[in-house]
């Protein structure tokens, strides 16, 4: 077996480690405080998911060393990386905490972030030079460390509010928590959907006339919309016929809008089909699960993960990244859009702690902030990456 | 100032909620804490004056009120934070990375979104009037409601005793009161204490533990540190403090450096590009999937003169070396105070030379001339009496209504006619375009042929002087500090209160009750004092 089998090997291993340790953390479900972290069940869970993490730190530095460069250098290797942060990240909360609900629902997520990464192409590739730097390892792994803890307080909030949130009738808050579960299956929707074609081969060709050039542009999956004014050429393939809006002009704007129907209707289905099977909503589906877990530990965890989480990021994403812009570019700010948003991140989470310690804002309130500030890391993450173009968009 | 006495002897300012010196509760000033309704004192700000509580009238009054309110600060915050993220969602003007003007740019790019966009002014948001001022008032908010609460608070735990009064004792969120305790109890107590890094202050019987003061300073000193950052940013705007300025200099070509007031001359001496071999075995996967070569080095090799004495206009200055080397993408070279950065490449796009040869009509070699399009020569000697004469150059070649002429001065299509005489012959004109030469004249004597071009690259470096970073990073580094400080410690405080043969005991810390909680229930371990209990109401 070469290097680069083991290494993706050990992604492999670790994926399905997670996935496995996910079990035995629902396994202690129900269980009153002593039962749960004495029990078996969650001994194992821990194990696993420390095995599992190992496993991914394998993969990080076998390709680390094949690539001869830190490998957090595309949206891939980024987002594996950041995964891996949020599994240091529960780690450090079980020890803290010993909270073995917040690994129910960290894992799957961590599962998710993972696969979701995996759809992007993942063959070692070389560094241009903007990112020959040490800076890239410096600001990327402790940007994604920092992102990573943040993200842990969305995690617990997840949890505190399908816990707490009234289920008896229907509210705003009844319908925004079940808008954050949705998007739960809209990424597995989009997982399934992306890996199937994919394993089936599945490809139509396009071509589109800009600026007198003729592109091609490759679809991996059927086309409910197509590249605006674009013209169909593997005959006899699938199509609606009709048309991503015209001021859709990135490049692959038109596929990537495709993929984003296809996954928006695929989490449809399946949030339709658990609706339908539960015959309720799905967090109130979930609630009479936690009804053991101590919501005011779990409250403890949203502030301390965003105490811990604030100071890392604001080190990683706007010292370091100022400090490396500065010696790449010439100026450590510039308003791109990446590092806009790495300030609006920064300035969100500003707010969270004087309203959290300054006006008292615990519990409810505290998480539902928590779920904004994942939504702010996951916009920069996907949508500038992808969406808004800038220097920072290599990574799409 | 109508400055309050308390019964301890503590002359407090006007509208202390609780005595500095003991924390007796001021008559009348307790709705501004909001005390009246609660059993539990606020302990926020340790009941000190705080002047937006204290004076409300005037304009000035009600200026510093508005700004020392966290709410005002939160809601600017905010504010700043959802225009910060609107001005991404179409590129900024100076990104836009297009030939249309932005008034044009953004409708067509964008249709009516993108018209309104440019209209609201968006495409320059983070350098417009409201955007600036949003920040200002950012930065003024942090410096009133930090003063606004600093002051009274370290006034308030500098006069702070141990011995406290019994209604603020009895009012803390933690409390217990035991009837009988020996002295016994009341060592291990405080030794417990000690053990556990309390700093224990006695006065007459009455115990003040103590730990982690610091912790309160905390928020003012990561406060500090922004506001070094927002100084900083103004100090940037001056010219002494920062300078930018950007040069092409072309393989071969000295310039002077820009923003160095004629004193500096940079020359490229070469420029190097690399491109990533696709046969490599580690990224050849990835590589196949790339149309073009991905590139592995920009590098401009240079020389950094300084002008050794300052002359008048048009005189050549005598130069001095004084750095010499290699600058790559994240690699400057700095040389007295300035730093130059790679930012851009024409990668071979301009001539440097262009080469013919020249032959008669038998296919006799007559001799060579190289043109050179930054040089002034102009007339080739070719031997034996032959000459060629340029007469008319078009750096970048074009046709235009007027006939031929030149779309830039830079040698980036060179366009040529040029005359070449000999001892017998009369001038026959030749005409060079495209790496091509065509006769202009029918019958010729001369057979000539394009011999060798040579292709430059020009470089485009930034260079920069910005005295303001070490601002910036001084900032920055008090900043995180004053973060950990303020949120990886807690101030915590016990008091003992000996009453009537009874023992009050009392805690109170500013966050992280559960640790308070932990450090008195261990210390009170093998004593008969009892243990506090927590007063707040559950919410």
């Amino acid at each position: 077996m070469d290097l680069n089998t083991v290494s993706s090997n050990a992604l492999y291993a670790a994926f399905i480690l997670y996935l496995v340790a996910t079990l035995f953390f629902g396994a202690t479900i129900g269980k009153n405080k002593e039962d749960k972290t004495k029990s078996k069940a969650s001994k194992i869970a821990i194990t696993l998911t420390i095995i599992g993490f190992i496993s991914q730190l394998t993969f990080f530095f076998t390709r680390w060393y094949l690539a001869g460069h830190a490998p957090v250098s595309n949206m891939f290797e980024f987002i594996a990386f950041f995964g891996m942060m949020l599994v240091l990240g529960f780690i450090i909360i079980y020890f803290i905490y010993r909270e073995t609900i917040i690994g129910l629902f960290a894992l799957p997520i961590t599962i998710l972030i993972i696969g979701y990464g995996s759809m992007f192409p993942t063959e070692i590739s070389p560094l241009i030079p903007s990112l020959q730097s040490h800076w890239l390892y410096i600001h990327v792994t402790t940007a994604a460390l920092g992102e990573a803890i943040l993200a842990m307080s969305f995690v617990a909030g997840l949890v505190y509010l399908i816990a707490k949130v009234n289920q008896t009738v229907r509210s705003k808050q009844t319908f925004w928590l079940e808008v954050i579960l949705f998007f739960v299956f809209a990424t597995s929707a989009f997982i399934l959907i992306t890996s199937s074609f994919e394993g089936a081969g599945y490809q139509v060709e396009f071509t589109q006339e800009v600026d007198g050039q003729t592109n091609t542009i490759d679809y991996h999956l059927p086309a409910l919309v197509e590249p605006d004014g674009a013209e169909l050429r593997t005959e006899g393939a699938f199509t609606t016929g009709i048309e991503a809006p015209s001021w859709m002009h990135g490049e692959n704007a038109g596929s990537k809008f495709n993929t984003l129907i296809w996954s928006i209707l695929g989490g449809l289905v399946l949030y339709g089909l658990t609706r339908l099977i539960l015959r309720k909503r799905v967090a109130a589906a979930i609630q009479p699960k936690l009804s053991r877990i101590n919501t005011d530990k779990v409250d403890e965890i949203i502030y301390r993960s965003v105490a811990i989480g604030f100071p890392v990021f604001t080190l990683g994403a706007l010292i370091f990244a100022s400090i490396w812009a500065q010696e790449a570019w010439g100026r450590f700010w510039g308003w791109d859009p990446k590092e806009v948003w790495a300030l609006v991140t920064w300035l969100f989470y500003a707010v969270f702690l004087h309203l959290r310690l300054g006006a008292g804002w615990h519990g409810e309130k505290s998480a539902w902030l928590a779920v904004v500030g994942f939504t702010i890391i996951m916009t920069n993450l996907i949508f500038v990456n992808l969406v808004i173009a800038g220097m920072h968009s290599y990574a799409g | 100032m109508k400055n309050v006495k308390c019964e301890c002897g503590h002359i407090n300012h006007e509208g202390t909620v609780l005595c500095e010196a003991c924390g007796k509760p001021i008559e009348g000033n307790q709705h501004i804490d909001g005390n009246d309704d609660n059993k539990v004192l606020n302990m926020r700000y340790e009941g000190s004056a705080r002047r937006s509580r204290t004076y409300k009238r005037t304009i000035i009054d009600k200026t510093w009120n508005f700004f020392s309110s966290v709410k005002v600060g939160v809601w600017l915050i905010a504010l700043a934070l959802i225009a910060a993220a609107i001005g991404t969602i179409y590129p900024q003007e100076e990104f836009k990375n297009s030939v249309l003007p932005s008034s044009q740019f953004y409708e067509e790019q964008y249709g009516l979104t993108g018209k309104i966009f440019y209209q609201l002014g968006f495409h320059n948001l983070y350098s417009s009037w409201w955007f600036v001022t949003l920040i200002a008032l950012i930065g003024i908010s942090l410096v009133i409601c930090s003063i606004d609460r600093v002051v009274p608070l370290y006034r308030a735990l500098k006069n702070q005793k141990a011995k406290r009064h019994e209604i603020f004792v009895r009012r803390q969120r933690f409390f217990s009161e035991t009837e009988q305790t020996s002295d016994e109890d009341r060592q291990t107590f405080m030794n417990n204490l000690r053990k556990r890094r309390y700093k224990i202050t006695e006065d007459d019987g009455h115990i003040l533990a103590e730990k982690n003061r610091f912790s309160r300073w905390g928020p003012y000193v990561n406060h500090i540190g922004l506001i070094i950052i927002l100084i900083a940013s103004i100090l940037r705007m001056f010219d002494f403090m920062h300078t930018e300025g950007y040069v092409w200099v072309r393989e071969g070509e000295t310039k002077v450096v820009p923003t160095t007031d004629q004193e500096y001359y940079i020359k490229n001496e070469k420029f190097i590009y690399e491109t990533y071999d696709r046969n490599d075995e580690r990224f050849q996967e990835a590589l196949k999937n790339e149309e073009f070569n991905v590139p592995s080095n920009f590098q401009t090799n240079v020389v950094i003169y300084k002008v050794k004495e300052k002359v008048t206009l048009g005189q050549e200055p005598e130069l001095e070396e004084v750095a010499r080397g290699e600058i790559r993408l994240n690699q400057p070279l700095t040389f007295d105070g300035y730093s130059a950065y790679q930012s851009g490449t024409q990668l071979r796009s301009e001539y440097n030379l262009i080469s013919f040869n020249v032959e008669n009509g038998e296919g006799q070699q007559i001799g060579m001339f190289e043109f050179r399009p930054n040089d002034d020569q102009r007339t080739y000697e070719l031997g034996n009496d032959y000459k060629a004469e340029i007469q008319e150059y078009y750096p970048q070649f074009e046709i235009t209504e007027n006939g031929p002429s030149s779309f830039s001065k830079f040698p980036r299509n060179p366009g040529i006619i040029f005359e070449i005489t000999g001892p017998n012959v009369e001038g026959e004109r030749y005409f060079y375009l495209n790496e091509d030469v065509v006769p202009l004249s029918d019958d010729n004597e001369f057979q000539v042929s394009l011999e060798d071009t040579q292709l430059i690259t020009a470089s485009g470096l930034i260079i920069k002087k910005d005295y303001s970073l070490p601002f910036f990073l001084i900032g920055a580094t008090i900043f995180m500090i004053g973060v950990a400080q303020g949120l990886y410690w807690h101030h915590r405080r016990v008091w003992l209160h000996p009453k009537d043969g009874k023992l009050l005991v009392a805690g109170h810390t500013n966050k992280n009750w559960f640790g308070l909680q932990k450090d008195i229930e261990a210390s009170l371990k093998d004593t008969n004092i009892e243990m506090v209990k927590d007063q707040q109401e559950k919410f």
